[in-house]
């Protein structure tokens, strides 16, 4: 009987467990998960808190709802990992020995790695709608808000959902204007990347639509400390906060939302071995398995992989990674079948959204998912808002259970794609 | 592609700039490059900085982001834009001879 431990029961975590629960034989292995907090967050609907568009109680389910039965879960945090005894310690305790761990801790927030940022005005001028608390908080805030400038602050790279940023600037013009008050709220982006994305033809579209939408954007602006407002958000006359940047340019602000620093699981550092300097685990990016040891592996935000963090990887990896611990406890070799495919719907207000579909090698383009006839590609439409509307049952019938989708293959579609690049090649009559 | 002379070598280099073969770098094109940089000149802690950038990339195959030079080069972050007040990542790599840094997405 082999013991397999999967660390974290979110996304990734939820769907590694039921998809091995459902390819082994309860006798032929125990499947063990271990997550510390009894709620599960369907981390996208952050994004809607702040605005009043949904709320906590509609997007958390309970943890242990989510798994098979023959899945044990233990309510515990993680203190170390030793990976030369293949056993995880918990925070009760006991230790835990593994044939195979998979890592599914997700991403740490670090807001009290940046200076100023967890002060005087944390939760009060200053928020995040990264944690349930911050977004409740920044709805509040936000109601009472009639006037003034709002900033959006990245502080650095890696975040989860690296748009949902851009999409939180979208969604506040647009809450803005309903409430008839745009004209007296500056808005203003905020970012360490040199443009509003980091891949060009996506970049393009979303820098237009920050222009069309009136939201100042300000770039390679690395945070180094945060002033809080001494009055209350809003207040006019009052004096502001300032995001102050490590070469000292000063982004004045009455509200600020920012996205604070994210590392890896506390319990890696402690961990020998297993993490890199932020505490994510270094993996093969197309089998997933851990360059530490053979027999762990890791998904979803807690990896290195060169991608997004974001549930549709988790998705995508998910997949992938239930065949190679499956392959790997049977000695036979590794399928390197993760190609880093992501994707993403982007709300931009108004009822819309755009799709992205992206992966290691092609930037999100043009043309349509998941072939020909699908939902439009880098385009504004009112069927990819619904879509993503319609994605939180998805995820919780369908992406948690780990079911295959048909049509839904984790490697990227190339049908349905512009692909600019094999259009000029085919232009002067060659590939590449 | 785009070349340029240091320290009597030609050399390629990307459009920004930046080496494109960190094998065609030696220790004397540094204070060349750093002074095209904006730097007049190359301090005991500069070199620490850019030593470090070399080995990050000879091990990793990138080099590092500011926020894990502040944690692992032994220089704070405050103190490497002191020093490479145009970014840090970005200069020093630069000047180090090796591609810009990967970063994140």
């Amino acid at each position: 009987m082999k013991r397999i431990v999967i660390l974290g029961g979110g996304t990734g975590g939820t769907l590694t467990a039921n998809r091995l629960r459902r390819s082994y034989d309860e006798q032929a292995a125990e499947i063990v998960v271990v997550d510390p907090d009894a709620d599960h967050v369907y981390q996208p609907g952050l994004l809607f808190v702040p605005f009043g568009l949904t709320s906590m109680q509609r997007i958390v389910r309970p943890r242990r709802q989510q798994f098979r039965s023959g899945i044990s879960y233990r309510q515990a945090g993680v203190d170390r990992v030793d990976i030369e005894a293949d056993r995880v310690y918990l925070d009760d305790g006991t230790a835990l020995g593994y044939d195979a761990l998979v890592v599914a801790t997700g991403a740490r927030l670090l807001p009290e790695e940046t200076g100023g940022l967890t002060g005087p005005g944390w939760l009060k001028s200053v928020f995040t709608f990264y944690t349930p608390e911050g977004a409740v908080a920044l709805h509040r805030a936000l109601e009472r808000f009639t006037a003034g400038r709002l900033v959006v602050n990245v502080v650095d790279m890696p975040v989860k959902c690296p748009v949902a940023p851009l999409e939180f600037c979208f969604l506040a013009d647009y809450y803005f204007r309903q409430r008839g008050i745009r004209d007296r709220v500056e808005l203003t982006y905020v970012t360490p990347l040199d443009g509003a994305f980091t891949k060009p033809v996506c970049n393009r579209e979303l820098s237009g639509l920050l222009a069309d939408k009136g939201i100042e954007l300000v770039t390679e602006f690395n945070t180094g400390t945060v002033e809080a407002a001494t009055a209350g958000a809003g207040a006019s006359g009052a004096p502001g906060g300032r995001l102050i940047s490590y070469d000292e340019r000063v982004v004045p602000f009455d509200l600020a939302v920012v996205i604070p620093l994210h590392g890896g699981a506390a319990y890696v550092e402690r961990s020998p071995g297993l993490g890199d300097e932020l505490g994510f685990i270094p993996v093969d990016p197309s089998t997933l398995q851990a360059k530490a040891r053979p027999n762990v592996f890791a998904l979803g935000d807690a990896t290195d992989v060169p991608t997004s963090k974001a549930g549709s990887v988790a998705h995508f990896e998910g997949d992938v990674l239930a065949g190679n611990v499956r392959r790997f406890l049977a000695g036979q070799e590794l399928l390197a079948g993760f190609d880093g495919h992501t994707n993403c719907f982007i709300e931009t207000g108004f009822g819309k959204a755009l799709l992205i579909d992206f992966n290691y090698d092609t930037e999100p383009l043009a043309g349509h998912y998941p072939a020909r006839l699908g939902l439009p590609l880098l385009r504004q439409s009112r069927l990819n808002h619904l879509g993503k509307l319609a994605f939180q049952q998805f995820y919780w019938h369908s992406l948690l259970p780990g079911r295959d989708v048909p049509g839904i293959s984790s490697t990227m579609p190339a049908r349905g794609k512009t692909h600019p690049r094999a259009q000029a090649a085919a232009g002067v009559g060659g590939h590449r | 592609m785009p070349a340029a002379t240091y320290a009597g070598h030609s050399v390629d280099v990307n459009d920004e700039g930046f080496l494109t073969d960190p094998g065609q770098w030696t220790e004397d094109m540094a204070p060349q490059i750093a002074k095209s940089a904006g730097i007049e000149e190359l301090t005991a802690r500069h070199w620490q900085v850019i030593r470090f950038m070399r080995a990050e990339h000879q091990a990793k195959g990138t080099g590092p982001t500011v926020r894990v030079l502040g944690k692992t080069s032994g220089v704070s972050i405050k103190e490497l834009y002191q020093l490479f007040p145009k970014g840090p990542a970005k200069t020093a790599a630069k000047i180090a001879g090796i591609p810009k840094p990967r970063g994140c997405i």
